[in-house]
């Protein structure tokens, strides 16, 4: 039992997010417990700007340490890492970021799917998702990814979203496992192991 | 699904058959291509994938082409073509010629704006632009110098964002769809394949711009692809690389120095 625990512990929580996410994040970096113990990797969409203001942004509202993911960086517990704008962001089997300039997918670089298939392959059950508003289809098929491998999914409740279309699609397409508020959300992470 | 060994196979396959060394790319970008061109190709199974990149020769050239990714643009981050103009091109101005190249330069949008940035400073006519990549058939476009002209109107605000003050369409002609670069732009441009997996050095450079196409090697590759573009490159050589690549923590670091901002490094012994 206990081994089994162990092995499935979240080494890593995905945050994919468009149109109407950014405000879900300020409200929920400061409810996250500095303390986590897996590392937390968000996909935003955001426009082509090379600029690197948002991660200095978002670490204000948390202790935690908040940096753009690098090519070739190790993926540690305990940080948030933001993928750059204008780039898929993947996971290597060594736990590391690689970049990729290929074609924008869903209309978007980088795009939540992308990020979300390459790291379900690697963390397996070891991996939550979670998807916040947008207003785009991007998103459901890394969350059902997830789901296959035997990763857990959270979807942010089409209700309280900005924009509903994106979750509200990740939820007609059986792809969320827990359809929660912000607060929600925040208790969700903060009793993850 | 595609298991890690078959890749592995395949890669072995590539270099015993045709010499191509794919094994420290990365890994996850090259499944995701590979997955990718099954799908495009409706290709059934793993093993049939095998046997045509192993028996046709002419699939082997599109499976090159596919799994690498040829995605570029004019002018891209155009804070980087303004630090050229600005800081790079007036001291390079001092020389009585100059050396660029452009490694993995793909269809050849990036070789395109640099002619034009020399062009503008009055440096074109004692250049010469060393264009090259791996794939011969985008090295087709780059001698062709045709673009999308659909592309043309973000091209240009990116232009006048790095600086630019002409009416950017006077730099092409506009027919059925294309853009053609105008020839004087080409005319010093030189094209070759050159693979910076298992070529070797071939001339000395003044500036050496390899943007975006490290991301797809492993660290170890990186390092000795960064190994190579340091001998290629004169005293006092500039180095430019994609806005997420790095010379920090290569082996070639100390002997360079960050400008500014962008990432553009001076070699200083
Ligand atoms: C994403 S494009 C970058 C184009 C351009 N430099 C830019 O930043 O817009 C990457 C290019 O690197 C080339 N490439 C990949 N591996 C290479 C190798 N071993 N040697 C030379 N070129 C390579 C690919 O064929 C492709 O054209």
């Amino acid at each position: 039992m206990e081994e089994n625990n162990l092995k499935n512990a979240c080494k890593a929580l995905l945050i994919g997010g468009s149109a109407g996410s950014l405000q879900v994040l300020f409200s929920l970096f400061p409810a996250i417990r500095p303390d986590f113990t897996f590392a937390v990797i968000i996909v935003l969409h955001r426009r082509n700007s090379g600029d690197s203001a948002l991660s200095e942004l978002l670490s204000t509202k948390t202790l935690a340490h908040t940096l753009e993911a690098e090519d070739k960086d190790p993926i540690l517990p305990g940080k948030f890492y933001l993928a750059p704008a204008d780039y898929h962001l993947l996971i290597e089997k060594n736990e590391t970021f690689s970049l990729d300039y290929s074609e924008k997918i869903n209309f978007s670089r980088p795009s939540i799917d992308v990020t979300f298939e390459s790291a379900a392959e690697i963390y397996g059950p070891s991996l939550v998702g979670m998807l916040l508003s947008g207003a785009n289809e991007d998103g459901t098929r890394g969350l059902l990814t997830i789901k296959k491998m035997g990763g857990k999914t959270v979807v942010q409740n089409p209700e309280t979203a900005q924009m509903p279309f994106m979750p509200q699609h990740a939820i007609s397409n059986h792809a969320a496992d827990y359809i929660h508020d912000i607060r929600e959300m925040a208790d969700f992470i903060n009793n993850l192991r | 699904m595609i298991e890690d060994e078959d890749i592995a196979i395949l890669l072995n396959d590539l270099f015993d058959i045709y010499g191509y060394d794919f094994t420290r790319y990365s890994k996850a970008s090259l499944k995701r291509r590979i997955i990718r061109l099954c799908a495009l190709d409706k290709i059934p199974s793993y093993a049939e994938l095998r046997y045509k990149v192993r028996t046709d020769e002419t699939y082997f050239k599109r499976f090159v082409e596919e799994i690498t990714v040829n995605v570029t643009e004019m002018f891209r981050d155009p804070s980087f073509y303004k630090s050229l103009r600005d800081d790079i091109l007036p001291v390079l101005g001092t020389k009585p010629f100059i050396r660029i190249w452009h490694a993995g330069c793909s269809t050849g949008e990036e070789v395109y704006s640099m002619a034009i940035l020399l062009k503008e400073a009055n440096l074109l006519r004692k250049s010469l632009l060393y264009a090259t990549d791996l794939n011969p058939s985008v090295l087709e476009k780059v001698r062709k110098g045709i673009f999308p002209l659909n592309q043309m109107k973000q091209y240009s605000e990116s232009y006048i964002a790095s600086g630019g003050i002409h009416d950017f369409s006077m730099y092409y002609t506009a027919n059925y769809g294309q853009a053609k670069f105008n020839r004087e732009l080409a005319e010093k441009i030189i094209i070759s394949t050159h693979n910076l997996v298992s070529d070797s050095s071939f001339n000395e450079f003044d500036l050496i711009l390899c943007r975006n196409v490290l991301i797809y090697f492993d660290k170890e590759l990186q390092d000795r692809v960064l190994k190579l573009f340091d001998e290629s490159l004169g005293t006092l050589g500039y180095l430019a690389l994609g806005t997420k690549e790095t010379l920090k923590f290569s082996a070639v670091q100390s002997k360079f120095k960050q400008l500014n901002r962008e990432k553009i490094w001076k070699k200083i012994i």
